[in-house]
């Protein structure tokens, strides 16, 4: 095992906060790892606890939902 | 109806200055069918507002709050912003202006430029950043702000060495260092004027040492300094070492209430508010137990709700000192010693690390200027000349003020002038209503739902924004072997006005159903793609973004092949989701075109007039015989208006109206329906009939009541009564009838009778100058009478700040008394004696006097059975809430019914003017669009899986959803937000929301992966 572990994380962003802070982190270019994945819903609400199982079974290390 | 010179109104409306008011009269003016210019001098909108960190008393932060508002300026049809331009003269009437306008050259062409930022990236030079107060540096090509509308650069030539560096790597061409100044001129029906104010430069004030000593801040410069995007990245650090400050004094009032070191006699009217947001914000960034003290005069908390927050802060531990601090001492390195003497009168002596200078509103040179320019007139002051019971009009017919330049205000103030201004500007223009504005003549829409998907993929190269670091060309490749993928391409520019036209011709040429972009963010590019799909008559839901600069491109710059595989993979997403995208309808609905207004008081008659006078219809309940409501128990203002010739004509006026129905003795029954189309019952009269009206917006202005004391002997003794029974006795006396006030040789007023306590923690804003206005006129009717004000603060806030000064001056006594040792009313036969703790003395005092008066509080009217029928809420204190402190002072949270006047807070005679003018004018705005758009990305229920167990009714955070009479969910589409919490919520998975329907997003899980695993 030399390789370092990179976990593929999966994110569910609100469409009006957190997805809206994603995006200004990237207008102040700050720098983070390439190993997350978002997908937006208009609120962190609509993330049903499937999308959560479904994200998990797919192969994700992680799930998170920023709202 | 036209003006003298007989031509017809235009149907446009100048707004100068465009901060949150100037925007605010921008967005309802343009949605009530005017077409709006909206000048700035600077290269952006937003204001003084897109500076502060956070703000009183929610806490919100400024900029997440004003940014949608930008967005929607922005992007409104109807308001053509013009930045960088300046008003060179008016000339013309009311209804026909023509204004000579001149804008400065910004060396950067808005059309061309795609806010991308190379052109800032390679700028060599390094300038002072105003927008941070000149505590950091910017580019000499720079964005005021990241959110800054409109989106682009602009070049400050005064430091730009011209170089060329940005005119060579701006790919857009949008770079002309020729660019010139231009001249030209509009045609306008009105003008409103919203230049705001400039703050107090402290630097006059030697004492203070502001210049010297670089730990003594302004107040705008500490917003900079807590901002998450200010200077120090929201680290709470003191400029001169960058070290975390453990002390902070904030000194009040400076250039406010001072007429030694500079002219401003008047209260800025925000201070207080904001220097307690700061020390309260301040306590929460610090790592330590921050140590925060104010030096303060009167702590004029006087909003609403400013008071709870007020104690909330001492209960922080936000330390506040009764001394007005006369200079700053330098102290070791660069610590601070200020000295001063405590309300016993003892010299002490405190050393800070920082010092933060409360700084007031100023009206700047350029705008008295432009005032003199317009022809309006300016008080002493400098602020614009209006009439109290015209708060928005200035000197010159057919000009309007809002905001600081009316007045120094706050936020919500402002904001409510603005929709105030525009209400009287669409009552004078409204025969020209939707003449002048633009609309979208858009092609009959394809339908795509019995094709298979083809989708056409388009990758932004965003000049290099993501072409430098994402390899473009292996994504536009990669997007090719996706399933139902027809067409690929790259652009350097994708929202450029060229590739869209180009764009439209190739999905018509390829029968493309689908459209991704991958690019930078549906936030601000979106509605774009969306448009050009519906110039080419698709669907606007057939469309999909992949966010490959904002969350890859700029985030992932140092690894090019992991920013390209993410690229890939949110492509490969966009695709699998676009392919299950379907066409939405939207239906329109009509709006009833009346409004029911609930109260007949000044704030009900105002709004219902407006309605009016703007073409709609009102219904005008009153539950009382007459109109008038408590305006009815006051003789003049404080400036010496007559109240009651001017309730008279209003009644008059109201009554005379073709447009309005006034029903008194009446009472709403009952209340259904939704924004847009209401049904109401009045029971009308004494009789029990009832009347039914159908109409497109309610306006709640039920008003408040004075407080009936139980304290100080009121209702015991003659000689003690309320501000309200005085105004009474001197009108009778007026009358020749009664106890006569001028035989009286002591009179002692007590302030915040039934305010400020344990009870009613709430100031009531309006007692302090009521007691002055009543003390002012005493004195007038007996010059050798005593008059002796026990007060807790003198909130005389903004320009009433010169009637209390005017009272000192003619003798009358300020005494101020704490909560724990409150005055003592005993009755001395047919005379009275009050005993009092004097602050200056230090000692009880006694002194007889012939009436006792109390300045009792302003308490809500008793709205319990309304706001159930309305389902609108109010506070502890039975005052309405509206749906946002700062910004929406006037919206309820459920669209279509609006609030003004004391139902809202206590306020003056002016200020209910202002808000109910301001509840017709977004009232109106409502009325005008004619019809609603409902439908689209909202929830709908299959019935058949209904099992009506009410989670969706329990779980929908704007209480949409109801059971109906088939015993099962009904969400009205006009409702529903589009949030999709009933849809998760739902177990029996009867909800779905379209466009983001749970096969929409489990497949952009399951894409996600696809080609990593």
């Amino acid at each position: 095992m030399n390789e370092v572990f990179e976990p593929k994380m999966l994110a569910f962003l609100c469409n009006w906060c957190a997805y809206a802070g994603a995006d200004l982190a990237g207008v102040s270019r700050f720098q983070y790892p390439p190993t997350i994945r978002v997908i937006r819903t208009m609120c962190s609400g609509r993330v049903d606890p499937l999308y959560v199982i479904e994200g998990l079974k797919d192969g994700f290390d992680q799930v998170s939902v920023f709202g | 109806m036209a003006n003298s010179s007989g031509k017809k109104k235009k149907g446009a409306v100048l707004v100068v200055g465009a901060g949150v008011a100037g925007m605010q009269a921008s967005l309802d003016l343009a949605s009530s069918g005017y077409l709006v210019h909206l000048v700035d001098k600077s290269p952006t909108i937003g204001g003084i507002m897109s500076q502060l960190d956070k703000t009183f008393p929610t806490n919100d932060c400024a900029m997440c709050i004003i940014s949608p508002k930008l967005v929607e300026v922005g992007r409104h049809l109807n308001i053509n912003i013009l930045p960088n331009t300046e008003v060179e003269g008016l000339e013309g009437e009311a209804g026909n202006f023509q204004v000579a306008l001149k804008s400065h050259p910004r060396y950067i062409d808005l059309k061309a430029c795609t806010a991308c930022g190379q052109c800032r990236q390679v700028c060599p030079v390094t300038a002072v950043n105003e927008f941070n107060q000149a505590l950091d540096l910017r580019e000499a090509t720079y964005m005021r702000y990241p959110q800054a509308i409109p989106r682009g650069f602009t070049i400050d030539r005064n430091v730009c060495i011209g170089c060329g560096l940005c005119e060579k790597v701006c790919l857009a061409e949008a770079v002309h260092y020729d660019d010139t100044a231009k001249e030209f001129s509009l045609d306008v029906g009105a003008v409103i004027l919203a230049p705001g104010n400039e703050i107090f430069d402290p630097s006059k004030f030697d004492t203070y040492n502001y210049l010297n000593l670089p730990n003594v801040v302004t107040s705008l410069e500490f917003e900079r300094i807590l901002s998450a995007s200010g200077p120090y990245r929201g680290h709470l650090m003191r400029p001169y070492d960058r070290e975390e400050p453990a002390k902070i004094a904030w000194l009040q009032c400076v250039g406010s209430r001072n007429i030694n070191a500079c002219d401003n006699s008047y209260c800025s009217a925000v201070c207080c508010m904001y220097a307690i947001k700061e020390a309260v914000i301040a306590k929460e960034h610090a790592h330590g137990n921050l140590d925060t003290a104010i030096f303060y005069m009167d702590m004029r908390t006087y909003g609403k709700e400013f008071e709870q927050y007020y104690n909330r802060a001492k209960e922080h531990g936000v330390r506040f000192i009764r001394s007005r601090i006369h200079s700053i001492e330098p102290e070791g390195e660069c610590d601070l010693r200020l000295t001063y003497a405590d309300e016993q009168g003892q010299q002490k002596s405190e050393v800070f690390d920082m010092v933060v200078l409360s700084v007031g509103f100023e009206v700047g040179k350029e705008t008295v200027e432009l005032g003199k320019r317009l022809n309006i007139d300016l008080n002493r002051h400098k602020f614009a000349v209006t009439d109290g019971f015209k708060p928005v009009e200035t000197s010159r017919p057919g000009v309007y003020v809002c905001g600081t330049l009316q007045g120094p205000k706050d936020i919500p103030q402002s904001v409510m002038e603005a929709s105030g201004a525009a209400a009287g500007t669409s009552a004078l223009l409204s025969e020209s209503r939707w003449t002048e504005t633009r609309s979208l003549q858009l092609p009959p829409q394809r339908d795509v739902s019995k094709e298979p998907p083809r989708i056409g993929v388009f990758v932004c190269n965003c000049g290099i924004n993501i072409g430098g670091i994402v390899d473009v060309p292996a994504v536009r490749e990669y997007a090719r072997t996706l399933p139902y993928v027809v067409h690929v391409e790259d652009n350097l520019f994708t929202c450029s006005q060229d590739t869209q036209v180009r764009m439209g011709q190739v999905i018509k040429e390829k029968g493309i159903n689908r459209m991704v972009v991958a690019a930078c963010t549906p936030l601000t590019h979106e509605p774009l793609f969306r448009e050009t799909l519906l110039d080419i008559g698709l669907n606007k839901y057939l469309f999909e973004m992949a966010n490959i600069r904002n969350q890859d491109s700029w985030v992932h710059m140092k690894d090019r092949q992991k920013a390209t595989d993410k690229a890939k993979d949110l492509v490969r997403m966009s695709v699998a989701r676009a392919a299950l995208l379907q066409q939405l309808e939207e239906q329109k609905i009509q709006i009833q075109q009346s409004g029911l207004v609930i109260g007949g008081g000044i704030a009900g008659m105002n709004a219902a007039l407006n309605l009016a006078q703007q073409g709609f219809s009102a219904i005008l309940v009153e539950k009382g015989t007459e109109l008038g409501g408590l305006a009815r128990c006051v003789t003049h203002t404080i400036d010496g208006m007559e109240v009651q010739p001017y309730v008279d004509s209003l009644i008059a006026e109201v009554k005379a109206h073709p447009g309005i129905k006034v029903l008194t003795e009446s009472e709403v029954t009952s209340f259904k329906g939704y924004k847009g189309n209401f049904t109401t019952k009045v029971r009308v009269g004494s009789s029990l009939e009832e009347e039914t009206f159908e109409h497109g917006v309610v306006i709640v202005a039920t008003g408040a009541k004075e407080y009936r004391p139980k304290e100080f002997l009121y209702g015991e003794h003659d000689g003690v009564m309320t501000q309200m029974d005085l105004d009474e006795v001197l009108r009778q006396r007026g009358a020749g009838n009664g106890n006569d006030p001028a035989k009286w040789n002591r009179a002692i007023m007590i302030q915040c009778v039934g305010s400020r306590n344990e009870e009613n923690p709430n100031c009531s804003r309006i007692c302090c100058q009521s007691a002055v206005k009543h003390a002012l006129e005493l004195k007038k009717l007996n010059p050798a009478m005593d008059i002796v004000i026990l007060y807790r603060d003198m909130r005389m806030y903004g320009l009433l700040e010169d009637y209390y000064t005017e009272a000192r001056r003619q003798g009358i006594i300020f005494s101020r008394f704490d909560l724990d040792d409150l005055p003592k009313v005993e009755s001395n036969g047919a005379g009275l004696k009050v005993t009092f703790h004097d602050h200056v003395l230090q000692r009880h005092i006694q002194m007889p006097a012939d009436a006792v008066v109390l300045s009792a509080a302003t308490l809500a009217a008793n709205t319990d059975q309304l706001a159930t029928q309305l389902k609108v809420p109010r506070n502890a204190y039975g005052f309405f809430i509206e749906a946002h402190a700062k910004l929406r002072p006037v919206d309820f949270s459920s669209e279509g019914i609006y609030l003004c006047g004391t139902a809202h807070s206590p306020k003056l005679i002016s200020e209910s003017i202002t808000q109910s003018l301001a509840a017709a004018s977004r009232a109106g705005s409502f009325l005008a669009g004619k019809t609603l758009s409902v439908g689209g990305a909202v929830a709908h229920v299959d019935k058949s899986h209904c099992a009506a167990c009410l989670v969706c009714v329990m779980s929908c955070p704007y209480g949409v959803p109801k059971i109906n009479d088939e015993n099962v969910s009904e969400i009205n589409p006009a409702l529903c937000q589009g949030c999709g919490v009933c849809v998760s919520e739902c177990p029996a998975k009867a909800i779905q929301l379209s466009h983001f329907e749970d096969d929409q997003i489990t497949v952009e899980v399951h894409a996600l992966l696809e080609g990593a695993v």
